[in-house]
């Protein structure tokens, strides 16, 4: 590491700390006080025997003066200063990270932090225009369109068109128009469909649910309840990142926690009974009961945890029922429905528009997160366990999330759907 | 001046459309819809304008270009290409590829006249 400026504030520091004064340690180390008072100040560069000096007048050691972290930090703020398409002061780097060294230190943690978002941009945009399905889809709606909008301008800028080209013109418009429409569905079921299988592990979010996928959403290392048994499957391939490894962490210490107040050898005789009924007859809060259901071992079901805020924390998706990648997901959902009538269970039929919904069971209810203070406001967490329910039935209609929701009228909708400019009419 | 355009496109409605626009405008129009045999439909035609386009089956429109533009008899054709997709890395793709124009769908009629005639006249 070269000695660089900031060495000076270290000596500054020091001296201070000392309650020496700067004409002494100047004199002490040989030098002049006001070229001291530059050196301190980061204004002239120090090295070699001076620094001995004034280490040795000081009473440390070189390296006390010398070694640290700011090389690294001094290399973070060129490298935002050089990206920054903003004029700095480059020269005067070393003085900045040594007066400032917490705003310096800030701003190379927002400049990595850009960097690295920027890259997950392009990751993401990247999947997209990649996404061979997708891509697809969209050939073939732009093929559709530029052979309507084509065959269209002829039929109405052609004033002398012959009526067998006419008609001729007026058939590829249906053919195309009705491709168009087809096309349109397909996209539709993409996006709107279920959850891919296994989900790709982008967010932190999304690598504990592909490492509960992976398991099938069962760990039969934490049953019986054991949590030493976390620390070993946090190796796992799905879990990539710190945040990852810390998010699963957490579902899995709560997973040991619902295991411990319901053993499956126990529960799996009565799973198929009201929620409410098991959690009587094991004396266990009905958010534990919901979240065990989810994740039995061979069966299908769905599972969405959220914070109050409406965010959602924890996704098993369910083949029918389609949940939203990210943000927020429909209003109508029992689960927030639950966060606005704490611990008060709700249940309800539901299904959703479109051709691969099917109709599900949803058992929701929302628990108070223990306070540890008396000013502490209230936090919830909302729990959801959906499953597969007989087709027929009455059923309320819900929506994924609002962007991408066929259903056109609806006193819930908080944006237009990407989908359908004016929405489709529903019927359920 | 000749006006022969030969367009390789593979999607019925889209070729219909064409060729009745450039038929109008005095153009004669020739049509291929198959990729792997493109490029020899285009040395038997020997066309004054050729339009291409990028998705089409058996071989991709910049194979065939690439391949056109190897050849010495090809070199200065003029060739628009077409494709459903605007990604910028297509428009790059094309533009190594030796494409004189490129135009993406959904296109209008009068952008396939002016940019066939643009061709024709050597711009």
């Amino acid at each position: 590491m070269p000695r660089g400026a900031l060495t000076g504030s270290r000596i500054r520091d020091r001296r201070l700390a000392a309650g020496m004064r700067q004409a002494d340690l100047a004199r002490d180390a040989g030098i002049s006080a006001s070229y001291l008072n530059l050196i301190e100040h980061n204004r002239r560069r120090i090295g070699g025997k001076l620094v001995a000096n004034i280490a040795r007048a000081l009473g440390c050691e070189i390296s006390a003066l010398t070694e640290g972290a700011e090389a690294v930090l001094l290399a973070a703020l060129r490298e935002a200063a050089a990206a920054g398409g903003v004029p700095v002061e480059d020269d005067r780097a070393e003085e900045f990270a040594g007066r400032f060294p917490g705003w310096a230190a800030l701003l190379a943690e927002r400049h990595a932090r850009s960097d690295r978002l920027g890259q997950e941009v392009a990751a993401l945009s990247d999947r997209l225009a990649h996404d061979p399905q997708l891509s697809a889809s969209l050939h073939e709606l732009l093929t559709a369109v530029t052979a309507i909008r084509s065959t269209a301008s002829i039929l109405s800028d052609t004033s002398d068109l012959d009526p067998a080209w006419g008609a001729r013109f007026l058939g590829i418009i249906d053919t195309e128009g009705r491709r168009l429409a087809d096309g349109a569905e397909a996209l539709v079921r993409y996006l709107d469909g279920p959850a891919a299988a296994a989900p790709s592990a982008e967010t932190p979010q999304e690598e504990v649910e592909a490492f509960f996928a992976a398991r099938d959403w069962h760990l039969p290392e934490l049953e019986p309840a054991q949590p030493e048994a976390i620390d070993p499957l946090l190796v796992a391939p799905e879990l990539k990142t710190l945040a990852g490894r810390t998010l699963a962490r957490a579902a899995m210490e709560r997973y040991c926690a619902d295991a411990r107040l319901l053993p499956l050898k126990v529960l799996i005789p009565f799973a198929d009974d009201h929620p409410g009924a098991i959690a009587a007859r094991f004396a266990a809060p009905l958010d534990a009961v919901l979240r065990r259901l989810a994740l039995l071992p061979g069966r299908e079901a769905g599972l969405v945890i959220a914070d109050n805020a409406g965010a959602i924390t924890f996704r098993r998706p369910l083949a029918g029922f389609a949940l939203p990648r990210h943000g927020p997901a429909c209003p109508l959902w029992p689960l927030y429905q639950a966060l606005s009538r704490p611990a008060v269970p709700i249940s309800a039929h539901l299904r959703m528009p479109g051709p691969t919904a099917r109709r599900v069971r949803a058992d929701a209810v929302a628990m108070p997160v223990p306070t540890q203070a008396d000013d502490q406001p209230p936090i919830f967490t909302a729990v959801m366990l959906l499953r597969p329910a007989p087709d027929e039935g009455a059923a309320m209609p819900v929506g994924p999330t609002c962007r991408i929701c066929l259903i056109a009228a609806c006193r819930a909708r908080r944006e237009p759907s990407i989908l359908t400019p004016g929405g489709i009419s529903q019927a359920l | 001046m000749d006006k022969r355009v030969l367009l390789i496109e593979d999607e019925p409605s889209i070729i219909e459309a064409i060729r009745f626009i450039l038929t109008r405008d005095g153009w004669s129009v020739q049509t291929h819809s198959d990729g792997t045999t493109a490029a020899a439909r285009v040395r038997e035609a020997r066309p004054t304008v050729l339009i291409l386009d990028v998705m089409l089956p058996g071989r991709s429109g910049f194979d065939i270009l690439e391949d056109l533009r190897g050849d010495p008899d090809f070199a200065a054709l003029p060739v628009l290409m077409l494709t459903a997709r605007g990604q910028s890395a297509d428009r790059a793709r094309a533009e190594r590829a030796g494409a004189s124009r490129y135009m993406t769908k959904p296109f209008s009629n009068a952008e396939v006249l002016a940019s066939v005639n643009a061709l024709a006249a050597g711009a």
